[in-house]
């Protein structure tokens, strides 16, 4: 069971608490995580990744284990901490703006 | 009892606003969408429980929110607005290409006949179309693919699509207006289009008489008489007796012409209003007045309307979404002000009260008049 920590925003879109638990299929990278996300929650589509791109939106960013893993490639196995779900996958709006 | 509806969209949320058809007391609901920018909600002709909301963020992009129940619950629906075809290229503001890049809804509009058909104006200026209330949304390619759209180029606050006037005796007629491009008609569904912007004259611009590039703010019709618009440009009131194809300035004795929103009186299709906005560079009432001004002659006489608003020290605008009236016997005229409040007439502008006065900066009223 992996685990996802949502901001404020996209809590209230979903109509979820902080954090949602997902079965993510195969390796647990940044893609698989948000593609079960996006499965689960269709209003998220197009929020933390375009649409057509599927690239991270500019003012989202990806936290976990106390890393900032949003520049990391999106197959990139995420920390193993996250796949076994002892840590969460952590989706932040950025400080930006008033 | 009959009743009013105000859908208000503001920089950090949507509210709506209930009262019966004294139009005396409100009530008040909302935050909605908290926190999100609403660039402007609307209801359905053809179904007034029907409501679509635009709903964007900088962090999260473009959200389209549905209620089918008048406002009380709400249900995302499609957001993705991918641009038919080859994307590419307009103006940018240092005169090189720029490709096309969605960045929000800013004008949502109901079919007049189908509550599931709903136009979205965006930008970089498009129009698109749901015809499955919000699921899905297509553009119309036709006016993109406009002979001048390379030559187009963003105002102030972005190249957007933001007014769409459906001609309600030729249902293949529609209008839009986008900033800076100026003023297009379709007589074919949304196929081909056409400018309409004769007679404007924009000293901004290079040519000041040219076919497209001018900072069109707003344009008005009456459903009674659809072949005589009204526009609030840039600077310059302006009105077309002949469905658009070319236009007169009706500024006359205006203090000044600048200015946002521009709206009809439901029963009286020579009866329009406009506030005056000082300058482009500075956007708020002259002299820290806040007024409305009413033709009701279409233009060129005009008188202000100031019982009930303020006239000192009043530094807010009005933005060009952010005015509506309702079709009550007595026609209500509504609009808000980036200070956030929301002001009602229930007497067509005679007397003038605010619903609201701290909401935040609003960016669209609009009102529904309900059984």
């Amino acid at each position: 069971m992996t685990r996802v920590v949502l901001p404020l925003h996209l809590q209230r879109l979903a109509n979820v608490g902080r954090e949602v638990q997902l079965d993510v299929e195969g390796e647990v990278t940044q893609r698989s995580v948000l593609d079960a996300l996006e499965a689960s929650y269709p209003m998220l589509r197009g929020t933390i990744r375009d649409h057509t791109t599927r690239l991270r939106r500019p003012f989202v960013r990806f936290f976990a284990c106390e890393l900032d893993l949003s520049h990391e490639p999106p197959d990139a196995p995420l920390p193993e901490a996250v796949a076994t779900g002892a840590e969460p996958f952590m989706v932040i709006g950025a400080m930006a703006g008033g | 009892m009959s009743g009013v509806r105000v859908l208000v969209g503001t920089r950090k949320g949507a509210f709506v606003l209930t009262s019966d058809e004294r139009r005396e007391r409100w009530d008040v609901s909302g935050p909605h969408f908290a926190g999100w920018e609403i660039y402007h909600l609307k209801g359905s002709p053809a179904d007034p429980n029907r409501l679509y909301a635009s709903q964007s963020s900088g962090w999260f992009g473009q959200v389209i929110q549905r209620s089918d129940d008048g406002g009380k619950t709400w249900e995302p629906v499609g957001n993705q607005f991918a641009y038919d075809g080859v994307t590419g290229t307009h103006l940018w503001y240092d005169g090189t290409p720029h490709p096309w890049e969605f960045a929000r809804v800013w004008h949502l509009e109901p079919s007049l006949t189908d509550p599931d058909t709903v136009y979205a104006g965006v930008e970089d200026a498009a129009l698109f179309r749901s015809t499955d209330g919000g699921q899905t949304w297509h553009e119309l390619p036709g006016l993109r693919g406009h002979d001048s759209a390379g030559a187009w180029a963003p105002g102030a606050g972005g190249m957007c699509l933001h007014t769409i006037v459906q001609d309600p005796s030729e249902p293949r007629r529609i209008f839009i207006a986008i900033s800076a491009a100026g003023v297009f008609r379709s007589d074919d569904a949304g196929e081909s289009w056409r400018p309409m912007n004769r007679g404007l004259v924009s000293k901004e611009i290079p040519d000041p008489t040219a076919e497209v590039g001018h900072c069109v703010h707003r344009i008005a019709m009456h459903p009674s008489r659809p072949g005589v618009l009204f526009m609030q440009k840039h600077w310059d009131v302006m009105r077309s007796d002949d469905a658009g194809e070319s236009w007169q300035e009706v500024s006359g004795n205006l203090p000044t012409d600048f200015g946002f929103p521009i709206d009809v009186h439901a029963h009286e299709p020579d009866t329009i209003y406009v506030v005056p906005i000082k300058s482009d560079s500075e956007h708020y009432p002259p002299d820290g007045k806040l007024s409305v001004y009413r033709s009701r002659t279409g233009g060129n006489e005009w008188e202000a309307l100031t019982e009930g608003l303020p006239q000192k020290d009043c530094y807010v605008n009005v933005l060009r979404d952010a005015m509506a009236v309702d079709s009550l016997d007595s026609c209500g005229v509504y609009f808000g002000t980036t200070g956030g409040q929301v002001y009602v007439s229930a007497d067509a502008g005679d007397n003038w009260a605010p619903i609201v006065r701290d909401l935040p900066p609003v960016l669209s009223v609009e009102a529904q008049t309900l059984p």
